[in-house]
């Protein structure tokens, strides 16, 4: 420690929470550096395919209809993570997320109401207008006129903590090895979804079959050099989002345009031509997370959602086409599952439908009786030509294994103290908020509300 | 009218598009892509004509290259606009000859007309070469002849922009969507220029460099249009109607209106082709052939020498400078149905369009 640090704050990352923290550090006074791993083109992380941000509000604004009470907010986050959370953090995340869209606005991101299609989440999340890469690109211009130096292409290699107090970090750009020393640091690197090979010892051979929809960039080093570095880890390594994409996906940031929304309007079958889950467990998105991890626990982790003519045009258009066949036989032969059985699978589900009134926007009454999985709602005989199918994949969002905090943002090691001198934001510590389960909008609540407070922290540290 | 390479390239950017939807709320062409589902080159024609070519979904698009989706809606487009604005062209003869040798097809019309001009002040050579000062137009171009010449190349320009506009929205209709449509929704859309600030801010051509000059100086130059078109009806009338004949005095409205149509055209044109300069070449060029460049230095040459005649009148150069500004003057109602002031004619049509199916 006798050399002079480069920079008061580095923020390793360079995603949403990474930027709220540069940002915040810098209207602090710090000098800051980020370190973002992609190059320019494809900057933002994961931050570059979301598009809403869930927040508190008291009255109705411009964008958002209705309120949303910290009570409500508190409970939908239990409700998906089954109860048990750290309520003070928690508590921190909802309050702080109410003053937001202000600071947001006067870092030039700007809002739209919400999307066709999601009016559902109009009361509680605000929309960015174009989306998350708009977001980035506003926040990575208000670091350009704010003075921040953004290093692109830069590889994190190594993190130094000597006894747990940050000193510098090792970083390969354009080709050659640096060290940049800095009095303070915010880790915002996000998870390791897109490490395979970590996906591989998490999951095993699965994971060969994963798609990852977000970033190839978050490869979770920084997160395992904080952990080598005696961080304490928070969250189930396993644990993660991941819904149904497109079997076609591209391998990465095939982003939003690769979900595919027809799952609770038909059947889902695996590799044998069998169900195997109530496809009207409830209407997306709030089930929408459960399925990528159901079809990774499936035979070669494919499942092939079948729809008929009846809901061909019930749900959003996806990116690649349906395989439209006009009989079952000919849709298992192009599926190349089992004839047999995918018949039987489908005469049995035409069986045992229910009578009952289709209402795609309640849980309706329209059930099957005596099936095992039953479809609980939506379900309808498929019996109308064409038939359409799509294959699926698990599609991996995000991982929840992150570092520990306390409610300053400041990293935990493992005797239990804060690091003097690291702070973390977003995924990397979503963990502490979600341990499964996931609501919509709410990882960009995490990333805005702990960005801005590691900023401040980490500027007021140096 | 499509070639199956750009129809495949637009189909599938559009359909990406509509699987994703984040831009929205930036522009028309979003909400109206939403409400289809397969994409042919009716559509494509549809939601080109819609796009007023700024950079804002291009540098929100998560999807941009080097994404290996390589979506870039404003590039497709403009493909799509070129095509569709020679497809549509009559007759088609001429469009061609404009679309691929613009320039040069524009010089050829120019020096025919020049010719043709000096043939017919033949009977008096001295007013075309050195004028007295009288300021007499007619003396050196005949009223009857003038109005002969122009009130020929107007018909044949209203009929060949009323084929092309029939044909474009022919097709257009065949679009999926409700048929009806809004003409007044459309026209305000068009004098506002609403879709280059929709979102409540100027609309971008550079990343996160929003400003209003693309806007303004395309009001100087539609504006300047209108007012110079409406200087020469109100000189018409004052001639057929008053019997009073030019010149008109610097107070009068006809000058009035010119002079300030004058400069509009010379402000508008000049700022359009600067910015033309310093745009991100990746939003994609909609000119084959430099007939964008053309039709702004048409527009240009027209005021330019519009308003140097009327500071001239009374001098001895008064009778050429007439020959030349009556022949830009011409040339520029002859590009008119193959260049891009078509934009104008099928953006409305197409706003017509869409504020039928919302």
């Amino acid at each position: 420690m006798t050399q002079k640090p480069d920079y008061d704050v580095a923020v390793v990352g360079g995603g949403n929470a990474a930027l709220c923290a540069a940002i915040a550090a810098r209207r602090s006074g710090a000098r800051v550096v980020v370190l973002e791993r992609a190059p320019y083109e494809l900057r933002g992380g994961n931050s570059r395919h979301t598009r809403n941000f869930r927040c508190l509000h008291a009255t109705p604004g411009q964008y958002l209809t209705g309120t949303y009470s910290e009570e409500e907010f508190l409970s939908d986050l239990r409700s998906v993570n089954g109860g048990a959370i750290d309520e003070t953090i928690a508590r921190v995340a909802i309050r702080r997320s109410e003053t937001c869209p202000e600071w947001m606005a006067r870092e030039g991101v700007r809002f739209q109401a919400a999307l066709h299609g999601t009016l559902q989440l109009g009361r509680t999340n605000l929309f960015f207008l174009g989306g998350g890469k708009a977001l980035m690109n506003s926040y990575y211009a208000s670091a350009e006129r704010l003075g921040i130096d953004v290093l692109y292409d830069a590889d994190v290699v190594d993190l130094r903590l000597p006894g747990g107090h940050f000193d510098s970090v090792d970083v390969r750009h354009n080709g050659t090895l640096k060290t940049i020393r800095a009095a303070s640091a915010v880790i915002a690197s996000g998870g390791f979804e897109a490490n395979l090979e970590w996906l591989r010892e998490v999951w095993g051979d699965a994971a060969k079959n994963f798609i990852v929809r977000g970033t190839p960039h978050n490869t979770g080093v920084p997160l395992k050099r904080m952990l080598e570095a005696g961080a304490q880890p928070i969250g189930d390594s396993r644990e993660c989002h991941a819904i149904a994409v497109d079997a076609r996906a591209p391998k990465f940031d095939g982003g939003i345009v690769t979900r595919l929304d027809c799952l609770p309007f038909g059947i889902v079958v695996n590799a044998l031509g069998q169900r195997f889950y109530d496809e009207g467990e409830d209407m997306w998105p709030k089930r929408y997370a459960i399925w990528g991890k159901l079809i990774a626990r499936q035979p070669g982790q494919i499942a092939y959602s079948i729809v008929d003519a009846k809901s061909a045009n019930a749900f959003m258009p996806s990116v690649f086409p349906p395989v439209v066949t006009a009989s079952i036989p000919e849709l298992a032969a192009r599926l190349t599952l089992p004839a047999g059985a995918l018949e039987a699978t489908i005469d049995g589900f035409n069986c045992a439908v229910r009578p009952g009134t289709l209402d795609l926007s309640a849980l309706d009454d329209c059930r099957t009786e005596g099936l095992s999985p039953d479809k609980t709602h939506w379900a309808q005989r498929l019996d109308a030509p064409p038939y359409w199918a799509y294959p699926l994949r698990p599609g991996i969002t995000f991982t929840y294994l992150g570092l520990k905090v306390d409610e300053r943002t400041r990293v935990l090691m493992s005797d239990g103290r804060p690091a003097a001198n690291v702070y973390a934001a977003g995924e990397v510590m979503a963990g502490n908020i979600l341990l499964k389960g996931y609501l919509a909008g709410f990882g960009m609540t995490i990333g805005t509300v702990f960005g801005r407070i590691a900023g401040e922290e980490a500027a007021r540290h140096a | 009218m499509l070639d199956d390479d750009l129809v495949l390239r637009g189909r599938h950017v559009m359909t990406v598009c509509n699987a994703c939807r984040y831009c929205e709320q930036y522009c028309p062409v979003f909400p109206a892509l939403e409400q289809r589902r397969q994409f042919e080159a009716v559509d494509l024609t549809y939601l080109a004509n819609l796009c007023h070519n700024c950079g804002e979904c291009l540098y929100a698009c998560q999807f941009a290259p080097p994404h290996e989706f390589g979506i870039n809606v404003p590039m497709v487009l403009s493909e799509v606009r070129a095509r569709s604005y020679e497809a549509y062209a009559w007759p088609p003869t001429l469009g061609r000859a404009f679309a691929s040798h613009a320039f040069r097809t524009s010089l050829v019309a120019l020096g025919l007309i020049v010719s043709m001009l000096l043939l017919v002040s033949m009977a008096r050579p001295e007013a075309v070469w050195s004028s007295d000062g009288s300021a007499d137009f007619y003396g050196v171009i005949p009223h009857a002849a003038m109005v002969g010449l122009f009130g020929t190349v107007s018909l044949f320009v209203l009929i060949s922009l009323g084929i092309s506009g029939w044909r474009f929205w022919r097709d257009v209709r065949q679009s999926a969507g409700a048929a009806s449509g809004s003409l007044r929704d459309a026209v305000r859309d068009a004098l506002t220029l609403r879709h280059l600030h929709g979102a409540g801010r100027d609309c971008t051509s550079n990343l996160e460099m929003r400003l209003p000059w693309r806007r303004w100086f395309h009001h100087c130059t539609f504006y300047g249009f209108l007012l110079c078109m409406a200087s020469t009806t109100v000189a018409a009338i004052y001639h057929s109607v008053f019997g009073w004949h030019a010149p008109y005095s610097y107070s009068s409205v006809p000058v009035l209106l010119g002079a300030a149509g004058g400069f509009g055209l010379v402000i508008g044109p000049l700022g359009l082709a600067a910015l033309g300069q310093t745009r991100d070449p990746s939003l994609g060029h909609e000119e084959s052939g430099g007939l964008d460049t053309v039709f702004l230095g048409l527009l240009f040459l027209t005021s330019l020498t519009g308003l140097a005649l009327l500071v001239l009148r009374h001098s001895t150069l008064m009778g050429i400078l007439l020959v030349v500004h009556l022949a830009v003057v011409l040339v520029l109602l002859l590009t008119l149905p193959y260049g891009k002031f078509v934009h104008g004619l099928y953006r409305v049509l197409a706003l017509i369009r869409y504020h039928g199916e919302r």
